[in-house]
């Protein structure tokens, strides 16, 4: 079996954004970028699944600018095998990518696409769910747990209130969540052995899927400041102005 | 406009998020109807009915829905969506992840986790953990999730009629297992008036619990946890605040040992009152926090606990 994993080149999640001043988007400019940290969470499973002898190959995905290759090349360190870039000049929209996904799975006939749950700029949280639904595929989002087991998966997925338990038969669409795992450190070997592994770069556009983004994003503001606060020196006086001054209590 | 709301429900009894996610239903303005999907839901749909605004309910009763399960019920809406120009849910887990399939198959765009309607058409929505709102516009029809957090719930002077529909012919690839869920006499975290949240500093689960739970239970607050407590297995998964769990909007939020990275503070920018108590007094929390205590949070929180059961 052979698993997918889209894996997005995003602002590291480290780094404090700033809104540009004339409301046109969020500076990117000598920003860290870094791998989705969702996504390096489905690198690090799909790549525990091919150890564990029950994938054959793990491929990875990104869409985006030329820079996305060191983001492939990170999973590639983790233990991707191959990996195929689709570039693109403006930032594609979640259905878009779903539907680029689609013409991959189509040539690529994975078993399983792990996705992230969410990508950390947009905050969209779409991706799979529409590419399970164009798939006609079987999804679980949120995965905390995920057990391959012959021709079906069994996921815990992080719901509100808890844990649900589904099983889905393969092929299938599965995104993670943060406690899955913890992904491995490459190792300095395996940085450099990524840079000879094959990645197949083709221009988006190429794949006959509409791409123009269907939301028009007018303006990017801040969003409101919150007013400083103070320091207060005993709970006696914390609770006082809880009381008195926020009278919140 | 014709909108349609997904309710959200466990079968048993309506969700407040609904009644929130109403609230913004009607500011993008139209006739608003409700769906009730589920087995056994009777009781829901009165419910739903009974909320201000709600111009009819769609009442959607099968065995195949008692899960809500995605593939289904996205199937469902999409089966009704002909009619309307506006789709929506509460941005909870089944909103998160059934819209993006009824989005996707209806070639449309999801907008998600709006915070803020601008117009017919037009929202707000926060970006890079809500250090930037995004304003979008869509062309037409819509497909939409709510941050039911940003908006004030609906009251419940409405009679509604309740429309049974029916359903359509159901199977799905994923099969449903289990649901482990706890059940709590706290409030709900995303609509509690008082929120205390404990991080990694706790050190373990007893101390989590000896600790954070009688200032909570003080409180008559909800129990909020940072991701990293999560994972230490201190606190259950739906405890988490901030950028990637809950977002909480309530009048007094205390962060016990709660560092304040940005993935967190995404979580609790909307609370009235932010409390930090922290050790380390260059904590990133106390940038935020309105009422800062520099110290050990095992003498403090439970001084406070006492000063607060007085
Ligand atoms: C993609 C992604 C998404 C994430 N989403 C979330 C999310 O939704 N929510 C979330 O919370 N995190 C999230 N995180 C994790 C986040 O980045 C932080 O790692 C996490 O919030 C830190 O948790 P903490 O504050 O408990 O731990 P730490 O950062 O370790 O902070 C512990 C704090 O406790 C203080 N302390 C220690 N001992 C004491 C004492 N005795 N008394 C008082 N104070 C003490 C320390 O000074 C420190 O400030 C996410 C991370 C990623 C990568
Ligand atoms: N441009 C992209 N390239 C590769 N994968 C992507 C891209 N956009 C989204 N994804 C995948 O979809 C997941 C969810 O993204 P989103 O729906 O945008 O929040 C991400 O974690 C990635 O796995």
């Amino acid at each position: 079996m052979k698993i997918l994993v889209p894996v997005k080149r995003a602002i590291d999640y480290k780094v404090t954004i700033r809104v540009k001043p004339d409301g046109s988007g969020v500076d990117t400019d000598n920003v860290k970028m870094s791998m989705n940290p969702f996504d390096e969470i489905a690198v690090e499973q799909a790549v525990r699944l091919k150890e564990a002898g029950q994938a054959s190959e793990v491929v990875v995905v990104s869409i985006g600018s030329p820079k996305a290759e060191d983001t492939i090349r990170t999973a590639m360190a983790i233990g991707a095998d191959r990996g195929m870039l689709l570039t693109h000049d403006t930032a594609v929209e979640p259905l878009a990518v779903a539907k680029l996904l689609v013409k991959l799975v189509e040539e690529e006939q994975p078993g399983l696409v792990i996705l992230g749950k969410q990508a950390i700029d947009n905050d969209a949280n779409q991706t799979g769910q529409m590419l399970s639904a164009l798939l006609g595929w079987g999804q679980a989002t949120s995965a905390a747990e995920l057990v391959v087991d012959g021709d079906s998966a069994t996921v815990t997925s992080e719901i509100d209130g808890g844990l649900q338990k589904l099983r889905l038969t393969l092929p299938a669409i599965v995104t993670t969540e943060l406690g899955l795992n913890q992904p491995r450190n490459a190792t300095l070997p395996n940085v450099i052995k990524a840079k000879k592994k094959p990645l197949d770069v083709r221009e988006a556009s190429s794949l006959g899927v509409d791409l123009d983004p269907r939301l028009k994003v007018t303006k990017v503001t801040e969003p409101p400041a919150r007013k400083s606060g103070i320091q207060v020196n005993s709970v006696e006086e914390l609770v006082a102005k809880l009381r008195d001054e926020a009278q919140v209590l | 406009m014709k909108i349609l709301l997904l309710a959200e429900h466990d079968n048993q009894t309506l969700s407040p998020h609904t009644a929130r996610a109403l609230t913004a239903a009607r500011q993008i303005g139209g006739e608003v109807h409700l769906l009730v999907a589920g087995q056994g839901c009777g009781h829901v749909a009165e419910a739903a009915a009974r909320l201000s605004g709600v111009a009819k309910v769609l009442h959607a009763d099968a065995p195949a829905l008692a899960h809500q399960l995605a593939e289904l019920l996205s199937e469902l809406i999409v089966s009704v969506a002909d009619g309307y120009d506006t789709l929506l849910a509460p941005a909870t887990s089944t909103g998160k992840n059934v819209m993006p399939r009824v989005a996707a198959l209806l070639d449309l765009m999801q907008v998600s986790d709006i915070i803020a309607v601008d117009g017919p058409n037009s929202f707000r929505r926060p970006i890079y953990a809500g250090n930037a709102i995004e304003h979008v516009e869509t062309s037409g029809k819509q497909v939409i999730t709510v941050r039911t957090t940003a908006f004030v719930p609906a009251d419940t002077e409405g009679a509604a009629p309740i429309e049974q529909i029916s359903v359509p012919d159901l199977a799905s690839p994923a099969e449903w297992i289990e649901d482990i869920t706890v059940t709590t006499e706290r409030p709900e975290l995303t609509s509690a008036k008082r929120v205390v949240s404990g991080g990694r500093s706790l050190g373990s689960k007893e101390k989590f619990d000896a600790v954070i739970l009688p200032l909570a239970d003080a409180l008559g607050a909800a129990v909020g946890a940072s991701r990293d407590a999560v994972d230490e297995g201190f606190a259950p998964n739906d405890w988490q605040v901030g950028q990637t769990g809950k977002t909480v909007a309530p009048e007094l939020y205390i962060a016990c040992g709660i560092s304040g990275a940005i993935q967190h503070v995404a979580g609790i920018k909307d609370a009235k009152v932010i409390v930090a108590i922290n050790s380390d007094p260059e904590a990133p929390i106390f940038k935020l926090a309105d009422y800062a205590l520099v110290g050990d949070l095992f003498e403090l929180v439970p001084e406070l606990t006492r000063a607060v059961s007085k």
